[in-house]
Formats: structure tokens, sequence, C-alpha cells
């Protein structure tokens, strides 16, 4: 059976500007970085879960034809693919600290839900990132 | 693609996310160009070209998504839910929503209730997908 999701991976348009987001800006850290020739596998982490981690990946070659890597690189700006979905202890708290980073592309404030707290944000590129604050229950809805 | 295309993309994802983050407000298509930093002739165009519907249908269907979403969860009456979303005329809201919909507010709440499922999962997949009014 399966017993753990290891890699999953995202398209990004620079491995070096989205390493500064993830990690300076996002405060996820870098897991592996490693070189052959002109490819570089770049890995990030949440720190301490060592057992999960995401791909950065540039559309290009020798992964991908031009024609193919331009097509990936307008979805991801078109904000077309799939993103991440992360648990914060304190969404707030946190939307503050990205704030303070510089973070500006917020695709929603913190909210509350039935199911806890959650905002959104969006990658330097486009991609699509939630994080959510698990547990807390909202005493109504609201938009 | 052009790094530019790639530009003008983002820019364009910009200013529809500030569409979906501040729909309850007053939002009009030069306030929304002005997030892409892009003439408003110039944005319609853009936006139609790269996502293949209007700002002005975009928003209205996000405004119509969120007034369904209002009216399955809560007990807030149609007309409150009308300026919720920043329609600006119960009867606008109406004729819209029911255009939009097929069915009144009203008959709407009747006939739904809440969703199970993680709101930014209803935000990106319940919004209606015909729109009405003007194209440009």
């Amino acid at each position: 059976m399966i017993t753990r999701l290891n890699v999953a991976t995202i398209y990004v348009l620079d491995k070096e500007e989205a390493l500064d987001f993830y990690v300076n800006k996002l405060g996820l850290e870098k897991a592996n970085d490693v070189r052959q020739g002109d490819y570089r596998w770049l890995t990030i982490r949440v720190p301490g879960q060592p057992g999960t981690e995401v791909s950065l990946e540039q559309p290009g070659p020798p992964l991908h034809d031009a024609a193919t890597a331009a097509q990936l690189r307008e979805l991801v700006t078109k904000g077309a693919l799939g993103g991440l979905v992360f648990i914060t202890d304190d969404a707030r708290e946190l939307y503050e600290r990205l704030r303070e980073r510089g973070v500006t592309d917020f695709t929603q404030e913190p909210t509350e839900h039935f199911y806890g707290t959650d905002m959104g944000i969006r990658d330097p590129f486009g991609n699509p990132i939630r994080i959510l604050q698990q547990g807390k229950r909202a005493q109504t809805a609201t938009a | 693609m052009s790094r530019a295309t790639e530009d003008l993309n983002r820019r364009l994802l910009r200013a529809r996310d500030a569409m979906d983050r501040a729909y309850a407000e007053p939002l009009d298509v030069p306030a929304i160009a002005a997030v892409a930093h892009i003439s408003p002739a110039h944005f319609s165009r853009s936006f139609r070209v790269v996502f293949g519907e209007t700002p002005h249908r975009y928003l209205q269907r996000r405004r119509v998504e969120r007034a369904m979403f209002l009216l399955r969860e809560t007990d807030r009456s149609v007309t409150d839910i009308c300026f919720d979303v920043a329609f600006t005329s119960p009867g606008t809201f109406s004729r819209t929503f029911r255009a939009i919909v097929g069915e009144t507010p009203s008959a709407y709440r009747e006939g739904h209730g809440p969703i199970v499922a993680p709101h930014c999962v209803q935000l990106a997949a319940m919004r209606p997908r015909v729109a009405v009014g003007k194209t440009t």
C-alpha cells in the first residue's frame, strides 16, 4: 500500500526567484538542490516535515520542447494550473508576517469557515496557494 | 510565447484576482485595469483574449456566485445579499441572477442547501458558466 505523498511538482518560471519566494517569503526550507550539467533538481519542504517535498520545475529542455514549454509558461501565468495547499497553526498571524515580507498577491484575505480559517495567495508566476488553519469554528458564514 | 506576453498574463491575472477578492466593493473596469497597469480599453480587450470573457462578465459571475453562496449558507434577506455582493439595485440583481442561474434568488434558496466542500473549491468551481449583459 502507499504510505505517504513524497514529491509533488509545480511549474515555476525561474527556479532562483521561486526559491526566494517559497523560502524567504513563505517560510519553507530548501530540501534537495542537485545540479547535473545545466539541470538543477530543486525541491522545498515544510520545515520539520522531511517526508514530503515540492519539486520546483522549470518548463524547458530537456523536459519539454520549446513549444510545449511556451504552453506551460502561458498556463502558469494565466493561473490555470493546479497549486498547493498548506496547513498553518495561525492564519492571521501568518498573514501579517507575509505582508511584512512584502507579499502582495493575496487572492483572499484570511476568512473564517466552519472547518477553519484560510487565505489565498499567488506565487510570483501565477500558481495558486491556499493556507489553512484547521479547526476553528466560525459562528456564521461570511462571503 | 514571449516574456512580454507572460508578463501581461500575470498582470491580467492579478487584476482578475482583485475582482475575486474585492467583488463586494463598487469595482468598475477602470479601477480593475489600474491593478494591471493597463489602459481600460486595452485591458478589456486583453482580458478577453487571455481569459475568454470580458472583465465585466467575469466580475458579474463572481458576484452572482457569491450571492448563490450567501443564499445557500446564510439567512440574510435577498435585498441584503444584493448589496453584499455590490449590486446597486435589487431589480438589476434579480434580473441578472435569474438570467444567469435560471431561477430567482428566492427559488434558488428554496432548492439549495449548504455544500460540504472547502470554500476555495466552491469559489473556483461554483461560478456560473454562462454570463449575460454587455460583452465589452
